[in-house]
């Protein structure tokens, strides 16, 4: 009556050693794909760090400018008689700019997040988060633009001073990194268990009581997350900052005044160098000061990670 | 009569899940819900608190009335409601918090800032819900480091520290081992006393040993309501039988 059962049952167990082979051959040929891969990421990125950390370090080995001097020094002069390689200026300046883009990009994506995820879901994900999505989308010369000319002339007329500045490229910094924020927080508020929520409420909570006391606590280290790579992304960009902070080579008195970061130098100064010129390896250690932070970021991050996981 | 349900129909967008639903629970006794997975146990038992309030979709028409106030009047304070009506789920949900802040989370959102008066709720709440003797040296430590019993009664006491008159049990032991669901059966016979209790819970045994009256639904109504007692020794409705006699369900 059922057939399939009764031919199975009837006929002999098919040879099973070619189909094996085909297994091992398919199991072998993936594992292959996958682990060559891994080999070329892994050599790609050990070269770009090798690269980078031999440029970077030769003058500080051979051509005797001192770490101290470059990280404390104030005049940057690499064409002078005597050259003098101090980046703290540009240190000061990609610092400035990216932890103030955080501090103002911050409470923004959040509670963009907060009301994507817990005050209007439906809008939220049918506007807001393409809204978003899309600013990530724009290049940073586009923002660049914008920025030199409506940002720049608004703090020229309304503070004193140029204009162009720290503040300007914090300002065109936290709108390119609010996608990178509000999404990573997006995502920890979504994924926060209903369980908690539904527990403050039936303890009588109202909602704003419920995302202070309970939502925002509880994904504290995953929204820090978001901030510490929405720093990463800001300290690494140039072109849109370059365009608006006036690229001047010393600390600013102010916030509004010409200034320059790591990024800016480097790309301003890269084509009227030579290879293997100090001035030229001077600009590979202020890369492999990028790199540095770069790895510090990431360091941050897993930390807050892993406290994440605990909780 | 603390609670008295009328005509009470609740919608899911098109899915009627409540159908003309007329109930009476009486005060300081223990009223379990029994019935098929889906028959709308759950749901009843969060309109009691307008926990389906957070639910998009959500249509309800008729009266639920708790001592003497309609519920779903417009002047209706939901967070005072909440505070009367407790609530423990179905799974252990504890806060990140400390084992002491849980306790007082509740009273802190009410307005109780007094060190004193906290400690003072915080040693009566874990003790009503007899976990005191198991964590009173350990009151700063994660509510997340413990069992999953004790993470219950921990539930217990986080809602008996606003101190409420009703509380709202959805299936409180079914993620437990057996000695937990015993501890916290035997709790919720002391907690009769000072408490309304209503419980939904898919284990019949249990609603037979620790409920004063039960409740059976189908397909979100209500079939029988009556004396545990009477319930399960003579049933009226056939339907009612042939569920407790495990013919289907
Ligand atoms: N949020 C919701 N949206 C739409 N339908 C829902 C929702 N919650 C529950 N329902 C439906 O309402 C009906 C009753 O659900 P309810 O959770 O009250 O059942 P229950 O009796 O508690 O079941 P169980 O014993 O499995 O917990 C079910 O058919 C369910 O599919
Ligand atoms: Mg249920």
């Amino acid at each position: 009556m059922n057939l399939p059962e009764s031919r199975s049952t009837a006929d002999p167990a098919p040879p099973q050693t070619g189909k094996i082979a085909k297994h091992h051959l398919e199991e072998w040929r993936g594992k292959a794909y996958v682990y060559l891969c891994v080999l070329l990421l892994v050599v790609i990125i050990f070269s770009i760090v090798v690269f980078i950390a031999s440029r970077g370090l030769t003058p500080f080995i051979s051509q005797g400018v001192s770490i101290k001097e470059m990280l404390f020094g104030l005049k940057w002069a690499p064409e002078d008689d005597t050259p003098v390689f101090g980046a703290l200026p540009f240190l000061v300046g990609s610092f400035s700019t990216s932890l103030i883009a955080a501090l103002i990009a911050a409470p923004l994506g959040i509670c963009a997040s907060i009301f994507m995820t817990e005050i209007m879901p439906k809008t939220g994900k049918s506007v807001l988060q393409p809204a978003i999505e899309l600013l990530a989308g724009i290049p940073s010369v586009v923002y660049g633009f914008v920025g030199l000319s409506v940002i720049v002339p608004f703090l020229r007329h309304t503070f004193p001073g140029q204009g162009v500045g720290i503040m300007a490229g914090a300002i065109v910094l936290s709108v390119m990194i609010l996608p990178t924020i509000t999404s990573i927080a997006t995502d920890a508020l979504r994924s926060l268990p209903a369980g908690l929520k539904e527990g403050s409420y039936a303890l009588g909570a109202t909602r704003w009581q419920t995302i202070a006391r309970i939502i925002l606590p509880t994904t504290m280290p995953a929204l820090l997350t978001g901030v510490v790579l929405g720093i990463a992304r800001a300290f690494g960009e140039a072109l849109a900052v370059q365009m608006v902070i006036g690229n001047a080579p010393h600390i600013p008195h102010s916030l509004f005044e010409s200034a320059t970061t790591l990024t800016s130098i480097i790309t301003l100064s890269m084509g009227n160098t030579t290879t293997g010129s100090l001035h030229n390896n001077a600009l590979w250690s202020l890369a492999l000061i990028l790199l540095i932070m770069t790895f510090l970021f990431v360091f941050i991050v897993r930390l807050l990670e892993r406290r994440v996981k605990r909780s | 009569m603390i609670i008295e349900i009328e005509r009470l129909q609740l919608y899911y967008g098109a899915f009627h899940a409540l159908k003309n639903v007329n109930l009476s629970i009486p005060e300081n006794n223990i009223t379990a819900f029994i019935g098929p997975s889906g028959c709308g146990k759950s749901t009843l038992l969060r309109t009691l608190n307008r926990m389906n309030d957070t639910i998009q979709g959500v249509r309800i028409e008729g009266d639920v009335t708790i001592q003497g106030r309609n519920i779903y009047a417009s002047d209706t304070e939901v967070e005072f409601l909440r505070k009367r009506v407790g609530m423990v789920f179905q799974q252990p949900n504890p806060f990140p918090k400390s084992i002491y802040d849980n306790v007082a989370y509740g009273p802190r959102l009410h307005g109780v800032t007094k060190k004193a008066d906290l400690d003072a709720l915080v040693e009566q709440s874990l003790r009503s819900a007899s976990l005191w003797h198991e964590v009173k040296d350990v009151l700063k430590k994660s509510a997340w480091s413990l069992s999953g019993g004790q993470q219950q009664r921990l539930c217990i006491a986080r809602a008996l520290a606003v101190e409420p008159e009703i509380l709202l049990m959805d299936e409180s032991t079914s993620a437990l081992d057996p000695i937990s669901t015993t501890k916290i059966e035997e709790l919720t016979r002391e907690l009769r006393q000072k408490y309304t209790i209503v419980m939904v819970t898919h284990n019949m045994h249990q609603a037979a040993r620790i409920s004063d009256r039960t409740v059976f639904f189908l397909n979100g109504e209500v079939v029988e309501a009556s004396e545990t007692e009477t319930l399960f020794r003579a049933p009226v409705d056939q339907r009612t039988e042939d569920y407790i006699s495990g013919r289907f369900g």
